[in-house]
């Protein structure tokens, strides 16, 4: 490939090379700044993670958390729901209708395993949040290079 | 209309405000929420996704015959937390509505509920009255 180096030494080119990856990334992933993604379905999440667990937010506004089923098998978050259309009496005529409504379910597979007994989720303001902390086996270990 | 199992949802994305007219103070991202309008006999009531959205950062608005609805949203990102995969951003709602002279102004009611907003605009007494035409 042109501009790779020899022996890991930098050259303009693998530089620059690697400032472009780099900034594609950044824009990939950040929502503020990025553009549309395209969703994976309802209701459309987003993803954080560090060293520790995971954390799911979603936007699902007048949902009874009663309804929703969060399950999770080892790596595999399942969240399943329904969103109730309006009651309407009868008479009543609709002006306008933008808002979705029905059963959904999407499964989403987390990086590493988590401890499922200690998953945690709330719901505020119509936005969930679930907190799922990284199984303890499944921790990076830190190896330690002993002096010979 | 659809069978009530199926998921009737057209798009999962939210919708960016477009800038025309006046421009938005804060500089944050502004989404116009979804809305569902419909009409009793006695109300037209206005059913909005507002995600985010609490009795302490909406702002409802009603001047010369426009409603106009301003929900503010906190972004808290997780704490110690990097963004693994996004679907979604976070911003702010904004939305205006022309209203009808046949709305009763003093008893519109509005109430939140999680993250999903419910105006109330009941239909005023008609004040119409009929003129009748004599033969001349």
């Amino acid at each position: 490939m042109l501009g790779r180096s020899f022996w890991g030494q930098t050259t303009p080119w693998s530089e620059m090379e690697r400032l472009r990856r780099e900034m594609n990334r950044l824009f990939s992933t950040y929502p503020a700044t990025s553009g549309a993604r395209v969703a994976g379905g309802y209701p459309a999440m987003n993803v954080w993670t560090n060293e520790d667990g995971v954390v799911v937010t979603a936007e699902l506004p007048g949902i009874d958390p009663e309804k929703l089923d969060i399950a999770v098998v080892e790596n595999t978050l399942t969240l399943s729901g329904e969103r109730t259309p309006l009651e309407l009496a009868e008479g009543d005529v609709y002006h306008r209708r933008e808002r979705g409504y029905g059963k959904f379910t999407r499964s989403f597979q987390l990086p590493f395993n988590v401890e499922a007994n200690n998953v945690e989720a709330t719901y505020e303001k119509g936005v969930l949040h679930i907190t799922l902390p990284r199984a303890e086996a499944d921790k990076p270990r830190k190896i330690v290079v002993k002096a010979a | 209309m659809a069978n009530e199992n199926e998921l009737n949802i057209q798009e999962t994305e939210k919708q960016e405000i477009a800038e025309t007219g006046a421009e938005r103070t804060r500089s944050r991202l502004a989404f116009v929420p979804r809305t569902d309008i419909y009409e009793t006999n006695e109300a037209i009531v206005l059913v909005t996704d507002m995600p985010g959205v609490d009795e302490s950062t909406l702002d409802i608005t009603l001047e010369n015959d426009v409603l106009t609805l301003n929900g503010c949203v906190e972004t808290a990102y997780p704490e110690g937390y990097g963004l693994a995969y996004g679907e979604y951003r976070v911003g702010d709602y904004e939305r205006s509505f022309t209203l009808s002279s046949k709305v009763d102004r003093d008893k519109i009611e509005a109430t939140v509920k999680d993250g999903v907003l419910r105006l109330h605009l009941p239909k005023a007494e008609p004040s119409m009255r009929k003129i009748a035409v004599a033969a001349g």
